[in-house]
């Protein structure tokens, strides 16, 4: 059995607006294994990264954890006080964002903003820093570092910048890094390249990485494990070949419909109807309900609970939880039913 | 787009007079580009400016309820090829023929009545204060194509049924609807006219993955029903592969390749291609981890100081002395398959 080094129990993170509790995060649970990678993916809204901004503790005004337990090895990082988690955070978890462009500081160099990392969370001293910052900057595949030290983030290219990004999360070599879609403001190429040293650099330390995407591709060959969001909280978790080759949500299995596969297949998408979920009105039963074409009158009523399906694979969906009862229930007719494809409002 | 906003829009009288020569182009194709460019004087010093080739030299021809799609990185001219196709902005050099006629300032106004745009960006690209029934109805208004008020209502009205929005919410604004919604909106203001051919410039890749398919289904079921042809432009491959009879591919301003959709993803020639298309994410495991990616080295040079001779070629795993002397002509390798290569 590995060692589980994160687990977050009944994690729930709501932003109170002026127009009312938008419920962004809603009781979830994970663990991740020590040198593991973990998909979450899931369209906008749907609390992705609002979960990775609660493991971080950098969630911003009005948000706020509302329930739950985040363990780190153990330690309650939500029970912290400030100071504490600074230690934590870069040390032994370390985030990258989306945006390279503005996730560093335009005043500094490249190095400055290095050495700085390394000068916080490292014994490192005097000159050592200065290495240890050409040392990153090698390591993620930057040639020629001694000049590249000197430069600012408006001199690099996009990619570039996601590799300096990448080279500070790595400063102090960190149990788990959260990539919080590393590859969304980078052109198909320069994904490519990022992807292939994130999964280098996991192999080469060994930490543990939660990947967050909206792309079903990122993730298809990079993750042990993929977790699935909509509306907050878990549809569906199990292995990669689960979540790809036997979906049980309802949702999970829509969306993969819904998505050009291959660059052969010349099969029509079946979209999802509907629109996105409005999070201040969020449905009583499964969120999913309303765009859901086999939805019963219980999916309206009730929050579906997790039900374990296999060894690797759960899923929060009341057909299969019929499905599994179907000696005890009778079968409901979808309420839904003449629901079509492309259908707005 | 307001008439203050149309006065800016019309091109400048600084370039291309009708073309005066007798060349007729094929019946086939809506749409012919012979050798545009299109290129913008940007400013590097208080007397000094560089041209930025954003397009540079492109031949192209789209047949009649064709879809072309349109794939490159960000930066390699796809939206000014569409925009300059359109008129929008004056092409530097270079013909475009649309459904039979020559494109210029004299007749490009009647020519855009069957031309229409789907912009990116569903949020910024509709008028925020203007009710959709004035939005959709604007180019009805342009155009003169109705009599009376009701008349121009009706036609609204069914517009709003063709994409899937309902009539109740023509007196609603933009902001009360989603991404999806918005969209199709976009899409009624496109079609209102009645036009033969859209520019379809990245329209699908604000939108939330659930949301996509339906828009995509809608281009493709209107193509059916009003045999439209599509210039399909998009950075997300699978997307175009989806939606395109044809692919070209763009690098820095020139067209590298351009065949049919099956022919390209099976049989990519031109290096760059071959990694643009290997580095496409698959969402199916199997498939993705048996595929081999080809990273390419390095960045994409600024589209200010682009490579002589062959602009990929510093990139290139192939590249020779001959790839930085002469430009590689863009040629037919047998079965509509167009590849700008010295080496493959």
């Amino acid at each position: 059995m590995a060692e589980t080094i994160l687990e977050v129990r009944n994690l729930s993170t709501s932003f109170f607006t002026d127009a009312g509790e938008v419920k962004a995060v809603n009781g979830i649970s994970f663990e991740l294994e020590k040198g593991k990678v973990l998909g979450i993916v899931g369209e906008s809204g749907s609390g992705k990264s609002v979960t990775a901004y609660s493991i971080m503790q950098i969630l911003s005004f009005p948000g706020r954890v509302t329930g739950g337990e985040i363990l780190f090895k153990g330690t309650d990082l939500l029970k912290l006080p400030d100071k504490k988690m600074r230690e934590f955070r870069g040390e032994s978890i370390s985030i990258i964002f989306q945006d390279p462009m503005t996730s560093l500081n335009p005043v500094y160099t490249i190095g400055n903003q290095l050495d700085e990392a390394i000068r916080l969370h490292t014994n490192r001293k005097g000159a050592e820093i200065r290495q240890r910052s050409l040392e990153l900057i090698r390591l993620v595949g930057i040639n020629d570092p001694a000049r590249r030290v000197k430069q600012y983030p408006h001199e690099l290219s996009g990619g570039m910048r996601q590799r300096v990004m990448i080279a500070m999360a790595l400063a102090c070599e960190p149990d788990i890094l959260i990539a919080d879609e590393p590859t969304t403001a980078l052109d198909v190429t320069i994904q490519a390249q990022i992807l292939e040293l994130i999964a280098d650099l996991q192999s080469q330390f060994g930490m543990a990485v939660i990947i967050i995407t909206h792309d079903l591709g990122v993730i298809a060959d990079m993750c042990d494990e993929i977790i699935v969001m909509y509306a907050g909280s878990i549809c569906e978790r199990g292995t990669t070949d689960d979540i790809f080759y036997s979906p049980k949500h309802e949702y999970t299995k829509n969306l993969l419909r819904s998505i050009p596969k291959s660059q052969k297949s010349a099969e029509r998408l079946v979209p999802i109807a509907g629109n996105p979920i409005d999070l201040l009105n969020l449905p009583e039963g499964c969120a999913f309900a309303p765009r859901c074409s086999a939805a019963m009158k219980i999916c309206l009523e009730e929050h579906p609970h997790e039900v374990a399906i296999s060894a690797t694979q759960s899923a929060a969906c009341w057909v299969n939880i019929r499905d599994g009862l179907a000696m005890q229930e009778e079968a409901e007719e979808p309420v839904n039913a003449d629901m079509e494809g492309g259908g707005s409002q | 787009m307001t008439s203050e906003d149309r006065k800016i829009l019309t091109p400048a009288p600084d370039a291309a007079l009708c073309p005066d020569d007798l060349y007729r182009p094929d019946p086939e194709n809506i749409l012919e580009v012979h050798n545009l460019s299109k290129h913008f004087d940007i400013k590097t010093g208080f007397f000094k400016s560089l041209p930025l080739k954003a397009v540079d030299d492109v031949s192209f021809f789209i047949k009649y309820k064709e879809t072309l799609g349109l794939v490159g990185e960000s930066g390699c001219g796809k939206t000014t090829v569409g925009r300059t196709l359109m008129w929008l902005y004056p092409p530097t050099a270079g013909d475009v023929y649309f459904d039979g006629a020559a494109i210029c300032d004299k007749n490009v106004r009647a020519l855009r009545r069957n031309m229409q745009m789907v912009f990116q960006d569903p949020y910024s690209s509709l008028n925020p204060r203007m009710t959709v029934e004035d939005i959709i109805g604007e180019s009805l208004t342009i155009h003169r194509v109705y009599k009376t008020k009701e008349e121009r209502r009706e036609r609204v009205h069914e517009l709003m049924r063709l994409v899937g929005l309902n009539k109740e919410h023509a007196t609603r604004y933009a902001h009360e609807f989603s991404g999806g919604q918005r969209q199709r909106i976009g899409i009624a203001r496109a079609l209102a006219i009645n036009p033969k051919f859209i520019v379809c410039d990245e329209s699908v890749s604000a939108l939330d993955v659930s949301i996509q398919a339906q828009i995509l289904n809608m281009f493709k079921d209107l193509q059916d029903k009003l045999d439209l042809s599509y210039l399909f432009i998009a950075h997300d491959i699978l997307v175009v592969t989806y939606m395109s009879d044809r692919i070209a591919v763009m690098y820095l301003g020139k067209m590298v390749e351009l065949a049919k959709t099956d022919e390209i993803n099976a049989n990519p020639i031109h290096p760059y291609t071959q990694s643009l298309f290997s580095a496409v994410p698959i969402p199916d495991p199997v498939t993705a981890r048996q595929s081999k990616r080809i990273v390419l080295e390095g960045d994409v040079p600024s589209p200010l100081h682009v490579p002589s001779g062959c602009a990929f070629r510093t990139r290139c795993p192939y590249a020779t002395e001959q790839c930085a002397l002469e430009t590689p002509p863009f040629e037919d390798r047998g079965d509509e398959h167009y590849v700008a290569c010295w080496n493959r």
